[in-house]
């Protein structure tokens, strides 16, 4: 009777494990201090390439001469090497492994925090840091300790607009910021299985907002088919009894839209309690919700209207971007004003492309609001897509309308 | 592995992005980490690195993967961090470049001197001393290398 966890490391709460991994992959942040690292070790081996895969994400275009020459030498490593390369314009990391590399039961490892993205899929999916992955570059395996885990038992369904990211935020305020540490959330119970997978991966994308090693669910028949269409033939995943260190009783139905405040991702306060605070920017985009639904429900708001304040739309990978493309939302965002950026963290990170200036208020659909993150000086809200939309066109937070 | 240093008191919830900013990333110079460390958090904290012990809140390290955060902390002369949790890539990233990292509660007083022995398993602060969370044997023996590079260098 094992959590998923224990059943994909082969061992038992709190057991430390050495276990291969099936994927590895890296940003053109972390990429580099990877390479440099692994050089350091002696770049005696690397692991099987095809396991290793490379993405530019974090600043695409690169935006100054230093930022071009560090990618430089990691895309010709990757291409030197045969590492598996998404190149700029590729999308986010989390995005694209979600995209049909990721499968159930696998063990995944990412140089960057949010790798607990496609746990959704029902693998063990967790961040690194360089020096790890420089050592899993050299060997293909690295050590868990293989985390207790805390039962998120979901029921009910989402009903007027509330959002899967309305959900993710609330069970980080009840968890707090740290409340996950060293813990795999597993997302169970009839709930779990009304949600589709971008809903998922917005979910298990915040787990890490807890300190959480992981955020899981067990591969379903939603998760089969959404597979399926890329491709990929795998089965359902079937949840054994097992013990959860804690226990979270969550009524899809009780969530309502939510906004978390500066600088603390776990503080939120209903979206009614803001309205009317003004705008400087609002942001859609991120691993939590830059993909094709969330770009669809954005567009469907403010289609016919005009963004009041400069909107920022960045799609989560070239395949957002070529559905939207192909099915006419992205004209719909581009007439009702706003911005599209190049697939991608974009402002995500404060690094480029849509930086705040001192005292600026952001709305962003992102996962993160610490302090200066966007900009030193800038504010950030995290939101729904919903949210961010309804905001949009009156440039001041406004409560979205139930659908 | 023992230890000493000025205690520097810092609050709980210190996420890598405090430590150091992402706007000083893309560089293989660290000084530039070092310059800039803790920047955004408290720029008067710098000058009182060298040395000195961080005795921290719980979920010291939360956010970011950078490992440019623990780098910055240990080139800027830091002997250990000591808070009752770590979020754990930071804690991960911190033994792989050799800076020691100890879960405990201890009460900071600012630059009272602050002893560990993490073999004995214990923090001295104020002449009070604490229990420490061990070590898993493998992140020990990490640490005595030196960081996870010269173990690689050692175990080929
Ligand atoms: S979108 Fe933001 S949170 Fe996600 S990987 Fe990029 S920088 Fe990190």
């Amino acid at each position: 009777m094992s959590t998923l966890s224990e059943r994909i490391l082969g061992a038992t709460a709190g057991e430390y494990v050495d276990h291969k991994v099936d994927r590895a992959y890296v940003c053109d942040g972390t990429g580099m201090l990877t390479l440099e690292t692994w050089k350091r070790m002696g770049a005696a081996r690397l692991a099987d390439a095809s396991c290793l895969h490379v993405f530019f994400d974090h600043i695409v275009p690169a935006n100054n001469s230093t930022t071009a020459t560090l990618q430089h030498e990691l895309r010709e490593f990757a291409n030197s090497s045969f590492l598996s390369l998404s190149d700029i314009g590729g999308g986010i990391c989390h995005q694209v492994m979600s995209e049909g590399i990721v499968l159930p039961g696998e063990v995944v490892v990412g140089a960057d925090s949010h790798s607990c993205t496609p746990g959704a899929f029902g693998a063990f999916s967790t961040g690194v840091g360089a020096t790890d992955m420089a050592a899993i570059w050299l060997t293909g395996e690295t050590w868990f300790r293989v985390p207790d885990s805390i039962g998120l038992h979901l029921s009910g369904s989402l009903h007027g607009a509330a959002e899967a990211k309305d959900l993710a935020l609330s069970y980080v305020n009840r968890l707090g910021m740290d409340g996950g540490t060293y813990c795999a959330l597993e997302f169970v119970g009839e709930g779990a299985k009304t949600l589709q997978m971008d809903e998922r991966l917005t979910l298990c994308n915040m787990a890490v907002e807890t300190g959480a090693k992981t955020g899981m669910f067990y591969a379903d028949d939603i998760t089969v088919s959404y597979l399926a269409a890329k491709g990929q033939k795998v089965s359902a995943q079937v949840p054994e009894s097992c013990t959860y260190i804690r226990n979270l009783e969550i009524d899809l139905a009780d969530i309502v839209p939510v906004i978390a405040v500066p600088h603390r991702v776990d503080t939120i306060k209903p979206v009614q309690d803001l309205a009317g605070l003004p705008l400087d920017q609002v942001f859609v985009g991120t691993c939590t919700n830059g993909r094709y639904s969330d770009l669809a429900r954005l567009a469907k708001i403010v289609k016919g209207g005009k963004v009041a304040v400069r909107t920022i739309v960045v799609p989560a990978s070239r395949q957002v971007l070529a559905d939207a493309a192909r099915t006419g939302i992205l004209s719909d965002l581009i007439s009702a004003g706003c911005t599209i950026g190049t697939p991608g963290c974009g402002p995500c990170l404060g690094a480029h492309m849509g930086v705040l200036g001192e005292g600026e208020v952001c709305l962003s659909t992102a996962n993160r609001n610490f302090r200066n993150r966007m900009g030193v000086g800038g504010e950030i809200y995290l939101s729904s897509v919903a949210t961010a939309a309804a905001s949009a066109l009156k440039g001041e937070i406004t409560e979205p309308e139930v659908a | 592995m023992q230890g000493s240093g000025h205690a520097v008191c810092l609050g709980a919830d210190i996420d890598t992005d405090l430590v150091i900013a992402g706007r000083y990333l893309r560089t293989k110079d660290h000084s530039l980490w070092v310059a800039h460390v803790f920047e955004d958090l408290d720029s008067a904290i710098a000058p009182r690195l060298k040395g000195a012990v961080i005795v921290a809140g719980k979920n010291f390290g939360c956010g970011s993967s950078r490992e440019q955060a623990a780098i910055a902390i240990h080139e800027a002369g830091v002997v250990a961090v000591i808070a009752p949790s770590f979020a754990r890539i930071f804690f991960r990233n911190a033994i792989n470049i050799g800076l020691p990292v100890i879960e405990c509660s201890v009460t900071c007083t600012a630059n009272q001197n602050v002893r560990f022995d993490l073999a004995e398993g214990w923090v001295e602060a104020a002449g009070k001393k604490y229990p420490i969370r061990p070590l898993s044997p493998r992140m020990q023996e990490i640490l005595a290398a030196g960081g996870l590079v010269n173990y690689w260098k050692a175990h080929p």
